[in-house]
């Protein structure tokens, strides 16, 4: 059942929000052992409180939005107030914040009841939620593979069925990529379309906030409440409110697709290679038009990204010094070793590697070998992005070169763990939104295909999917877990 | 021997910008506040909040650019600097770098009326100001208040045009007397609003290389800047003198010993890493708000002690001094709209009115006396109704409750007696009582008058005309 079946039921009443609260929360108990998608469920007692609220207004029909009295989860690394927030490190593993961030707000108004907090890779680097400081999250297609991510929890949750919907962040296919691995779909919206507020920043002029759903319209309906302008983040784009749901079901035909040759080549597996290339060729039917394109600067993509990242990383991730908040490592009486062994201790192997690459390439003497490179890469990116969406509405891409990995096969060689994002990080370095949908499956694993709109055109791009998803016929497929082999 | 080399200063001046809020977040500026009370998530740092450019420090960091004739970039932007200290609870502050707010300007110093030297403005930049530790000796502890965290900075820095420790201070209040005169900032150095760092270096005369230049730190008044720069100058000379190098480095002046130490040197100064901060967009401004802004500036100390001497016809010395605050040439010129000597206004207001002020180290607009006050008051004297010092004693009553000085002096009855009949009274009686002093008077002391004066004086309260008096004892003393 996707969130928007589940709302149709609310709002006829023929099951009130306290019913399917309690009834996720079964299903939590049932396969959490065996996924492990959450760091911290809410006390079954609160979600029932938000959910009692929820249907008064519900019996009132005064449901502030669409999705009002819907379960759903929130990533780790967006701020709750008073619940943890804790980016799966260490280093916050106690953090309570003082505020909720604009999309948990947002969301809290729109009256859909929070069941927990998801796991992650620690502050939103990876691509397999292997780098918890928790623990790893299992993928529910197979206990033995990763669920991707950084977002790995929320997709892995979304797909077990222990939330509705979930939201994740988006740095550079932190969304998308657990999302293809889980089979559920995955939006990173326009850079600047969702306020970061309140969202513990890993890149800053990356990261994107999105959801993670069962379905297409299930994603329109969530991001038609967490997009729209917000005067605390300056980032944030000021323009008139869209609907996004009304997009959905209108007419695709003449749509103009470009598919990258650069996306099909090397490194692609062949099988998923051949159930993106069946998904592309049933658009035919749709009446839109496929040709191949050219996005050269595509090769420059990943090593920018790897630049700009980690050095927006090294800097937003400096905050944790063990002085006001979170971990602090005081066992000698100077401010060096409380610098030293707080850090030392909090942060895992991949942050510190990221900080580390971070630091050396802002160093003065590297700063325009590296850093400066990087932007420019980037701007290349975005000029060649421009120009090629001139002609095109749209570019359909694989969303990752590999179904989902087993669990430890990548874990200590982060060359090829980065190549996970080898399809999605463009869209990160040119702000473009992106999105993830399930097209097929290989060896019983989910595949995914990756559309990428123009800025702020999440509207049509989700009208494309949308089609394109019917036609598909594997929509809101809960995934197929096998409780007894949880671990 | 000092004075046997070049000495080459630049200024790096921080200013707090007089804003209601804090430069990224809605928390009050204000100094003075218990601990860590005027803080939010934003200006804590805590995770996942974000900054919001607070339009009001736009504007008044503009003000300053054209206040300080700098060149206005169209398009600036933010950057971080990093680096760790507990004070700073980002581990990086918000600052400007490649693309600063404002590129090369000027600003002239005088000495008594003379232009000493015009000197460069390289930059003027936007940037947060960080907290402040509190160290507890006793318990070897270190407490952070963050209430400063956030207050709006700007950063202005000189070229190293500035030859002297003198220049130096001379520089540093004629920018805070534009900068007052803006209302840009409230330039208390005592309580940090106006802080100053130099460089300082030491070269042969004639020679265009700089030498190795030394940062001094922690000068926290104006004569601190002197003196700490006096230093430096005796103390680098002597390394120079005996064939040595200067290292270069940063130093921190110590007050209390009247000495610089170093704090680290060169080779230990950090790497900022600043990149652009990606959290908050460039800054455009346009021709149109420039405009705007510009017709907001007030005329400014130089060009109005210029005019006062050319309007008023007041003397180097008076204008340099009425200038010096631009409450104080306000009220100078409202008082010429209900008086028109300025002589006598300025001669009361350099005299009197500030020797009062003085005694309670206040501003003339937060008293209750009024250029409307001072009018009347020389009106008084001007009708002989009042004396000198009888106008003085009714001056420090106007401060007092700020009664009009007409309302004083008939409540006091301090009014001066210019009746001649009333007079002639008194004189006959002084005179009647004072036969020897008429003798003497008679034998060619003239100076008894003065005596005789005192005591008709004392016999009418100080009240009595003097020059009528003066007239009348001579009339009577010659018949
Ligand atoms: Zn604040």
């Amino acid at each position: 059942m996707t969130a928007y079946e589940a709302a149709q039921s609310l709002q006829r009443r023929e099951v009130s929000s306290q019913q399917l609260v309690k009834a996720v929360y079964e299903r939590i108990e049932a396969v959490e052992p065996a996924v492990r998608g959450f760091i911290t469920v809410l006390e079954q007692e609160k979600a029932l409180a938000a959910a009692s609220r929820a249907d008064e207004l519900l019996e009132k029909g005064q449901a502030p939005s669409p999705l009002t009295g819907i379960p759903m989860a929130l990533k780790d690394n967006l701020c709750t107030s008073g619940i943890p927030t804790t980016c799966a490190s260490r280093m916050l593993s106690d953090y309570r914040p003082p505020y909720d961030a604009f999309v948990a707000a947002k969301l809290q108004a729109a009256g859909t009841v929070l069941v927990g907090k998801t796991n992650m890779d620690e502050f939103a680097m990876g691509s397999s939620t292997e780098n918890s400081a928790f623990h790893i999250t299992l993928n529910p297609w197979d206990g033995e593979r990763v669920p991707g991510g950084s977002s790995g929890g929320s997709a892995a949750v979304v797909a077990a069925g222990e939330a509705f919907f979930a939201l994740g962040s988006d740095t550079g296919g932190s969304i998308r990529q657990p999302a293809s691995l889980c089979g559920v779909v995955g939006l990173k919206p326009t850079y600047g379309n969702v306020s970061r507020y309140g969202l513990i920043a890993f890149a800053s002029s990356l990261d994107q906030i999105g959801p993670l759903t069962r379905d297409v319209r299930d994603a329109a309906l969530v991001l038609d409440i967490i997009a729209g302008h917000d005067a605390r983040d300056s980032t944030s784009v000021p323009r008139e409110k869209e609907h996004y749901a009304d997009y959905l079901g209108k007419e695709v035909k003449g749509f103009k697709v470009a598919l990258p040759v650069e996306c099909f080549g090397e490194g692609l597996e062949k099988e998923i290679k051949d159930v993106v290339m069946q998904a592309v060729g049933k658009c035919a039917g749709l009446g839109v038009q496929m040709t191949e394109a050219s996005v050269p600067s595509t090769k420059y993509a990943l090593p920018a990204y790897y630049l700009v990242a980690p050095a927006e990383a090294s800097s937003n991730l400096a905050r944790y010094d063990g002085v006001q908040y979170g971990l602090s490592v005081r066992d000698e009486e100077n401010l060096l070793s409380l610098y030293w062994s707080t850090r030392k201790q909090g942060f895992g192997a991949e942050v510190k590697r990221r900080i580390m690459l971070g630091t050396y390439a802002l160093s003065s003497g590297y700063y325009d070998a590296y850093y400066l490179k990087a932007l420019k890469m980037r701007t290349l990116i975005r000029e060649e992005f421009v120009k090629l969406f001139k002609d095109h509405d749209f570019i359909v891409t694989p969303t990752s070169p590999t179904v989902a990995f087993k669990i430890g096969e990548q874990k200590d060689d982060p060359l090829t763990m980065y190549l996970n994002d080898i399809y999605t990080v463009t869209a990160n370095l040119a702000g473009f939104p992106a999105i993830s949908i399930p097209c097929g499956f290989v060896e019983g694993m989910p595949v995914g295909l990756q559309v990428i709109g123009r800025p702020f055109d999440e509207g049509r791009m989700l009208q494309f999917c949308y089609c394109l998803e019917d036609l598909l016929g594997i929509k809101g497929r809960l995934a197929t877990i096998d409780i007894k082999e949880g671990k | 021997m000092p004075g046997a080399y070049e000495v080459v200063i630049g200024l790096e001046v921080h200013v707090e910008l007089h804003t209601a809020s804090k430069i990224f977040c809605s928390c009050p500026n204000k100094f003075g506040n218990a601990p860590n009370t005027n803080v939010c998530p934003v200006c804590l740092g805590l995770p996942g909040t974000l900054p919001v450019f607070n339009k009001k420090a736009l504007e008044l960091s503009l003000r300053a650019a054209l206040a300080l004739d700098c060149q206005v970039n169209p398009f600036s932007r933010f950057a971080r600097k990093n680096y760790f200290y507990p004070d700073l609870p980002k581990a990086y502050q918000i600052s400007q770098y490649e693309y600063p707010i404002a590129g090369i300007g000027s600003l002239d110093i005088f000495k008594d009326g003379e232009l000493v030297r015009t000197v460069s403005i390289e930059r003027l930049h936007l940037e947060e100001d960080a907290g402040k530790l509190l160290h507890d000796d006793a318990n070897l502890s270190s407490y952070v208040d963050y209430n400063r965290c956030g207050v709006p900075l700007i950063e202005i820095v000189t070229a190293p045009d500035i030859r002297s420790s003198e220049e130096a201070r001379l520089f540093l209040e004629s920018l805070r007397r534009i900068l007052l005169y803006t209302e840009i900032s409230d330039c208390k150095m005592e309580e940090g609003s106006l802080r100053c760092d130099a460089n300082i270096s030491l070269r042969p005369p004639g020679t265009e290389a700089l030498g190795n230049k030394v940062e001094i730190k922690n000068m926290n008044s104006f004569k601190a800047v002197q003196r700490g720069l006096d230093h430096e100058v005796v103390r680098q000379t002597k390394i120079l003198d005996k064939g040595g190098r200067v290292s270069q480095g940063t130093r921190r002046w110590h007050e209390d010993k009247g000495l610089t130490s170093e704090m680290r040197s060169k080779e230990e100064e950090q790497d900022y890493r600043y990149f652009p901060e990606p959290d908050l967009p460039p800054v455009v401004v346009d021709d149109a708000m420039l405009k705007k802004i510009k017709n907001t500036l007030p005329e400014l100390p130089v060009a109005r002690y210029q005019r006062l001497m050319a309007d008023y016809g007041l003397s180097a010395y008076q204008a340099e001094i009425i200038t010096t605050e631009r409450s104080l040439a306000d009220f100078f010129e409202e008082t010429l709209h209900h008086y028109s000597q300025p002589q006598k206004v300025a001669n009361w207001l350099l005299g009197d009115v500030l020797k009062v002020i003085n005694l309670d180290a206040k501003e003339i607009d937060d008293t209750l006396f009024t250029p409307i006050h001072l009018a009347e008051l020389l009106d008084l004297i001007d009708g002989e109704q009042i004396s000198g010092p009888t106008a003085k004693e009714i001056l420090e009553e106007c401060f007092k409750d700020g009664k009009m000085p007409a309302v004083i002096m008939e409540e006091k009855g301090l009014g001066q007696i210019s009746d001649t009949d009333e007079l002639a009274k008194v004189v006959a009686v002084v005179l009647e009582e004072n036969q020897l002093a008429i003798k003497d008077y008679h034998e060619g002391n003239k100076k008894v008058i003065t005596y005789l004066m005192g005591n008709v004086m004392k016999i009418t309260g100080g009240k009595a005309n003097p020059q009528l008096v003066t007239a009348m004892l001579k009339e009577r003393l010659d018949k």
